[in-house]
């Protein structure tokens, strides 16, 4: 009985998780949202600029992958 | 790795198939456990995607014409566009490292695509493979750090540019996330190519619902047929954006070690 509340535990606790998600979508749209208000404003700098976009979504992104890490742990390492 | 994901899973009549099981890892040949050595579909589509590359960088260069054939020229563009993001992001004197840079971005992307083929394996969801790929970057990165610089390497954690009071602070949280590096660095492949194929499998167990009952079933089988079809498109795009952004974050940790001072 007491492993069936820890296992519902996890499981809330992965899709709590979830949660995350928004976090990181969130970050995601703030920075493309940003670099394309730029861009329209000052076009043909925007080219150049594509690759640090890319990289602050991986880096934004990366806080919600954390998220995900979490999900994995409670699913299957707790 | 995912070798027994049925273990929640409902054996009703509404899944036909659990969405996790593409993942599994199985022996290519007989029914054996899963040891160091053995054959599995991994290591086929692994095998597949090192034929591809092989296909495309010999096949490209074979013929060296001054108008390009076709494929002599995607073998161009790709050679162009990644030493172009190298020289970019980390510098012309990241040049030398520019052949595994390039390796790991053709890798990537040809294990991403062939796992778009329905009905075929996807290497780069399984964390066992990418994380290989991160922690060759990190140490590589690391030592190649502690090579060039020696101890300046270390001049990374502590930004000389914030105010002294704040610098410890800073270099804590610089060390924890320059450790946390291969673990985003890997799971960000995986955990896109793997949440990607899952949601597509999910659509595709709603699909045959018309067979079912055929007063809902003529609404969502349409609408899952669809959703399948459009989350295929967005794939092909997340495909060659995560190996994109795989490369162009192992450019930047470079870059890192390359100059270390901010």
């Amino acid at each position: 009985m007491e492993g069936d509340v820890v296992q519902m535990g996890a499981y809330i606790g992965a899709g709590l998780a979830c949660t995350g998600m928004g976090g990181a979508a969130v970050g995601v749209g703030h920075v493309v949202g940003n670099f394309l208000s730029g861009a329209l404003r000052n076009p043909s700098a925007a080219g150049g600029q594509t690759a640090t976009m890319f990289i602050g979504i991986a880096f934004s992104e990366a806080l919600g992958i954390f998220s995900f890490l979490v999900a994995l742990l409670l699913m299957f390492a707790v | 790795m995912a070798t027994d994901s049925h273990d929640g899973a409902e054996k009703g009549a509404e899944l036909v198939f659990h969405p996790m099981d593409q993942f599994i890892v199985k022996p290519l040949f007989g029914d054996g456990p899963v040891g160091m050595f053995t054959v599995t579909n991994v290591t086929l589509w692994m095998a597949l995607a090192v034929l591809c590359t092989i296909g495309l960088l010999v096949l490209g260069t074979s013929g060296r014409s001054v108008v390009p054939s076709r494929i002599q020229s995607i073998a161009e563009l790709c050679y162009g566009f990644i030493r172009k993001m190298v020289e970019d992001v980390a510098s012309k004197e990241a040049l030398p490292y520019f052949p595994y840079i390039m390796t790991l971005f053709i890798f990537i992307v040809f294990s991403n695509f062939l796992g778009l083929i329905p009905g075929s394996f996807t290497t780069t969801s399984h964390i066992a493979v990418t994380a290989v790929m991160a922690m060759a970057v990190f140490l590589a990165v690391t030592i190649l750090g502690f090579v060039k610089n020696g101890m300046g390497f270390l001049s990374l954690f502590w930004i000389s540019a914030a105010p002294l009071p704040l610098r410890p602070i800073l270099a804590l949280i610089e060390i924890i996330s320059y450790f946390v590096r291969p673990v985003s660095h890997s799971i960000r492949l995986a955990g896109n190519m793997m949440a990607g194929h899952a949601v597509i499998k999910v659509f595709a167990a709603f699909a045959p619902m018309v067979l079912i009952s055929t007063g809902i079933g003529l609404v969502v089988t349409p609408l899952s047929i669809l959703a399948i079809t459009a989350i295929y498109a967005l794939e092909v795009l997340v495909s060659f954006i995560q190996a994109y952004v795989f490369t162009i974050l192992t450019c930047v940790y470079l870059k890192d070690a390359l100059h270390p001072h901010h």
